[in-house]
C-alpha cells in the first residue's frame, strides 16, 4: 500500500483563527468509489443462482446427490424440488432466507424446504463446500443439486430457482 | 405435514441461552453516523485533528463492544430521533454478530489512533478509510463486514472443538 496518499510533509501555516489544512478530497473520493463498487459488486452476488461447474464438457463430475443425507435429517426430498438451506443460528440473512423458502415451499406443490445448522452439520458443510451462510442448494426430485446461491434470497430469486428446476411445466406441477 | 424443515437451528428468540433481539436499522443507522465521522478524518489527513475525531470515534465503539450497538450514543439517537418516526421492524436480530463488528471497529480504529499517538499520524486516515469502508457498507447496502466474521469464527471455533 501506498503510503504517500496522505502526504504527511505538508504543514499548511496554522493561523490562530483556526487550523489551515489541506483537505484530502482525491483519498475521500477513491474511497467512496471503491466502496460503491464493493457495495454494488456484493449486492449482485446477494442470492445469485449459480449453476455447478463443468456442465458441458471437462470436470463433469456427477453432481452430489443428498437423498440419502435428506432421509438422515429426517426430511424427504420434494417431488418437484429440495431447498436445502446452510444457515448459522446468529446470521440475520439466513433467517431472511428461511422465511423466503419456507412461504415458498408452503405455497408451491412439492417443494421442501430443509435447513441446516453449519455448526451441527459440520460433515455436511464441508461435503457441500459451504464457505458463507446462507448458501441454498437447490435438489431435483432425484436430490441432485441443480443450483445453489449464497447470500440473503428474495421471493422473487427463490421462485427463479425454482424454474431452474423444472422449466417446462411438470405434469406434477400446476400453474399458480 | 410440514413442508419446512428446520433441523436442529436454534430457536430464533426466546430460548433461554439467546439475547432478545434488537431492531436491525439501528445499527446501520449508527454505521451512517460512524461513517460520516469517518470521512471526515479521512478528509483531515494525517493531522492532529483527524487523530482526535478517529479518538472519538474509537472511543463511541466501546460501549458497543461491551455492551451491543444500543449501548453506544449513536443507539442513542436512532432510539430517540429515527425510530418513533419508523414502523415496526419487520423482524429482529441478534445483537451478537453486530456488538463482534463493533469491536472490530474498535480495533482498526484504536489502531490508527494507537500508532497516530506514537507518532505515526498516516496511519489516522488508513485506519479511517478502512472503517469507513465497513461502516459505509453496513449503512447503505446492510452489508455488515464485522458480523459474518463473527459467524464464520463461531463456525470456526466448533469445526475445532
Amino acid at each position: 500500500m501506498q503510503t504517500d496518499m496522505f502526504p504527511p510533509g505538508e504543514h499548511q501555516p496554522v493561523s490562530t483563527r483556526g487550523v489551515q489544512m489541506s483537505a484530502q478530497w482525491p483519498a475521500l473520493v477513491a474511497l467512496v468509489v471503491l466502496t460503491v463498487v464493493v457495495a454494488l459488486v456484493w449486492r449482485r452476488g446477494q442470492g445469485r443462482l449459480r449453476r455447478p461447474d463443468g456442465g458441458s464438457s471437462g470436470r463433469g463430475a456427477a453432481p452430489d446427490r443428498w437423498a440419502a443425507d435428506l432421509d438422515a435429517l429426517g426430511a424427504a426430498a420434494g417431488a418437484r424440488a429440495t431447498f436445502l438451506q446452510f444457515s448459522a443460528p446468529v446470521c440475520a440473512p439466513c433467517r431472511a432466507t428461511a422465511r423466503v423458502l419456507a412461504a415458498l415451499a408452503a405455497e408451491a406443490p412439492g417443494v421442501v424446504h430443509v435447513e441446516v445448522d453449519v455448526e451441527t452439520h459440520l460433515d455436511l458443510s464441508l461435503r457441500a463446500g459451504v464457505l458463507r451462510t446462507p448458501t441454498v442448494l437447490v435438489l431435483d426430485a432425484a436430490g441432485a443439486e441443480v443450483a445453489r446461491a449464497s447470500g440473503a434470497m428474495t421471493p422473487a430469486q427463490a421462485r427463479a430457482a425454482l424454474d431452474a428446476v423444472t422449466p417446462i411445466d411438470q405434469p406434477s406441477g400446476r400453474n399458480a | 405435514m410440514t413442508r419446512s424443515h428446520r433441523t436442529d437451528l436454534e430457536a430464533p428468540h426466546g430460548t433461554t441461552a439467546e439475547p432478545a433481539g434488537i431492531d436491525p436499522r439501528g445499527p446501520r443507522v449508527g454505521a451512517g453516523i460512524t461513517a460520516a465521522m469517518l470521512a471526515v478524518v479521512v478528509l483531515l489527513g494525517p493531522t492532529t485533528p483527524a487523530l482526535v475525531l478517529l479518538a472519538v470515534v474509537a472511543l463511541s465503539f466501546l460501549p458497543g463492544a461491551v455492551w451491543g450497538p444500543r449501548a453506544t450514543w449513536q443507539g442513542w439517537l436512532f432510539r430517540v430521533l429515527v425510530r418513533p418516526r419508523l414502523g415496526r421492524p419487520e423482524h429482529l436480530e441478534d445483537p451478537r454478530p453486530p456488538r463482534f463488528a463493533q469491536l472490530v471497529g474498535l480495533v482498526v480504529t484504536g489502531v490508527g489512533v494507537v500508532l497516530g499517538l506514537a507518532g505515526v499520524l498516516a496511519a489516522v486516515p488508513w485506519a479511517a478509510g478502512v472503517a469507513f469502508l465497513a461502516a459505509a457498507l453496513n449503512a447503505t447496502v446492510g452489508l455488515c463486514l464485522g458480523c459474518e466474521l463473527y459467524v464464520i469464527g463461531r463456525r470456526l471455533r466448533r469445526a475445532r472443538a
